[in-house]
């Protein structure tokens, strides 16, 4: 079956003109068009999973023993958490393997370097796919958590260009290394020790005020505390301007160093 | 079309190509013949702007790679030593993605990919997958993709290498068509009969250097005699170079056998069986561009 990409209206929208960086999307989404049925179930199920047992789950009984959890109940504190978080790990995952894949295995970047495109355009293009599945994936998100009646504030809409910031520093970042790895060993030792630890301990699931008064430095440095806090506080509606700026520059700052890395290392790996 | 002075690659310590000169003139097939590791693929990728010199003067389509690599890439088709075809998506849509990096219309992509597909013979299997196709498939399918753009130039490189003779020939027979449209034709191989067949001039290389260069025709009889007399022997009881000198104009010892360079292949064996050698088999032949290789660096092109 050839998949359709006039589904997607960007060849009305564009002309018959395209910017490189949009051929590159493009390529993605057409091969995104055979899988989008599995793919799209998961992202669908995987927040109402999350949610129906940390927030509904564990929260009534943390509702039951502990009370509030930074002032909300326990679901409507988690939420917000969880929604950053799988913006990480979607950036994450189609940041590790699909890479390599392009690089080593199928070789795309390859077959898109004959032709001319430039690798400026085959890495614009790599993020603009990861953007429209974080896009995909917090808007999803966002809209069960409304299901679930967690979303207490109208600035929650602001939560879904907090996750796609986060996703893309982390997606910047690990381009950068799925690059410059030889084989796919490193992604698991990023895995486990960069992001389960960073899903279980940047206060995705407790205030920051658990964490024994060393490790507050710790989870300071870390991306994902900076996403979680802002998509939490744009969520609940309890918006520190201040903490929130120093996130969204955190943030930024960290999509700009992986962009740069990531533009050096592309170059390195795929112009020899 | 392709202008190369005293173009150099280096990668580190290892230097690829050392400082080599050719010409490649349009409607020509033209060949870079070595054996792996000749520097003949880091040719390829500089004419094909994927890979920057290091030095030297090199000109593609009158343009310089440097500044105008996408520009001359659009008038481009590569097929690269390793296929790049995406897997999962179908012969069709591989066609159609490819096109789209050169920005065609679905339409144009469309008309041109129906009489791409008969020319590789894959019409029938437009709408499989890539996955399951033979190595010969999945060869014509990337010369199908690489001429998508309707290219003045296209480059292969080591277009035959794991297929079966078959699967050669039917790709011979396409690339014969390509070349008598008036295609300009690069081609690396390290095959000496894909060169002979294919090819109206070529360069051999060695090393990173060009050790000679001319038409097939014109390196035989430069660099070797109009026959070979090949004589094999038991392991390590063949003749000495003494004991064959003067029947042929040049004498190879190699490992598992000797090749007596002369005129006359009839003669020189005449010669042999009169000074009381007997070879276990023996085998008279034209000379080939691998005598002409074995001639200029001492070695075989493929070890």
């Amino acid at each position: 079956m050839t998949a359709e990409l006039e589904t997607w209206g960007m060849e009305e929208a564009l002309g018959a003109r395209m910017p490189p960086t949009l051929r590159v999307l493009r390529y993605h989404l057409y091969t995104y068009m055979r899988t989008w049925r599995s793919s799209l179930t998961t992202s669908f199920l995987a927040p109402v999973l999350y949610l129906a047992a940390m927030g509904v789950g564990l929260g009534s009984l943390i509702n039951r023993h502990v009370g509030t959890v930074g002032g909300v109940k326990y679901l409507d504190f988690v939420a917000p958490g969880l929604l950053a978080s799988s913006a990480m790990q979607v950036a994450a995952s189609d940041s590790m393997y699909p890479v390599m894949a392009a690089i080593k295995w199928i070789r795309t970047y390859y077959a898109m370097l004959a032709t001319p495109l430039r690798v400026l355009d085959v890495l614009l293009g790599h993020f603009a796919w990861v953007t429209a599945r974080l896009v995909l994936t917090a808007v999803t998100y966002l809209g069960v958590m409304a299901a679930f009646g967690t979303v207490r504030s109208p600035l929650a809409v602001l939560a879904v260009p907090a996750a796609i910031l986060t996703g893309l520093g982390f997606s910047s970042v690990i381009s950068a290394f799925a690059a410059s790895q030889e084989n796919d060993q490193g992604f698991a030792t990023i895995s486990r020790m960069g992001l389960i630890p960073l899903f279980l301990l940047s206060t995705t699931f407790f205030p920051l005020a658990q964490l024994p008064g060393w490790m507050h430095p710790v989870a300071y440095a870390t991306p994902l505390y900076h996403g979680v806090d802002l998509c939490r506080m744009l969520v609940l509606g309890n918006v520190d301007w201040v903490s929130a700026g120093w996130d969204l520059a955190y943030l930024v700052a960290l999509c700009a160093l992986g962009a740069w890395l990531a533009r050096r290392l592309f170059e390195r790996r795929l112009v020899i | 079309m392709v202008s190369a002075r005293r173009l150099f690659k280096h990668f580190e310590e290892l230097v690829a190509v050392d400082h080599v000169d050719f010409d490649i003139v349009r409607g020509e097939s033209f060949g870079f013949l070595g054996p792996n590791g000749a520097g003949k693929t880091s040719t390829m990728r500089m004419i094909a702007c994927m890979s920057p010199k290091s030095g030297g003067e090199l000109t593609v389509l009158g343009m310089d790679p440097e500044t105008r690599g996408p520009d001359i890439r659009a008038r481009i088709g590569l097929v690269p030593q390793e296929d790049s075809l995406d897997l999962q998506l179908t012969v069709l849509d591989n066609l159609m993605i490819y096109g789209r990096y050169f920005d065609l219309p679905k339409k144009v992509i469309g008309e041109r990919a129906a009489s791409l597909l008969e020319f590789a013979q894959l019409t029938e299997r437009a709408h499989d997958t890539v996955e399951p196709l033979s190595g010969g498939m999945k060869r014509r399918l990337t010369i199908a993709r690489a001429l998508i753009s309707e290219p003045d130039l296209l480059i292969l490189d080591e277009p035959t290498t794991g297929l079966d003779p078959q699967a050669r020939h039917l790709l011979w027979d396409r690339l014969y068509r390509l070349k008598s449209r008036g295609v300009t034709l690069i081609i690396t191989t390290h095959y000496m009969d894909e060169a002979e067949q294919l090819c109206d001039r070529l360069v051999v290389m060695d090393k990173g250097k060009i050790a000679a260069s001319g038409s097939p025709a014109s390196l035989i009889e430069r660099y070797s005699t109009r026959e070979v007399l090949e004589l094999r022997f038991p392991p390590d009881a063949g003749p000495s170079r003494n004991a064959l000198a003067g029947i042929a104009e040049r004498v190879e010892l190699l490992p598992d056998r000797v090749l007596l360079y002369t005129e006359s292949g009839d003669r020189a064996l005449a010669e042999v069986g009169a000074r009381g050698i007997t070879p276990l088999t023996w085998l008279v032949r034209r000379s080939t561009l691998e005598d002409v290789f074995l001639s200029l660096t001492g070695r075989t092109l493929i070890d």
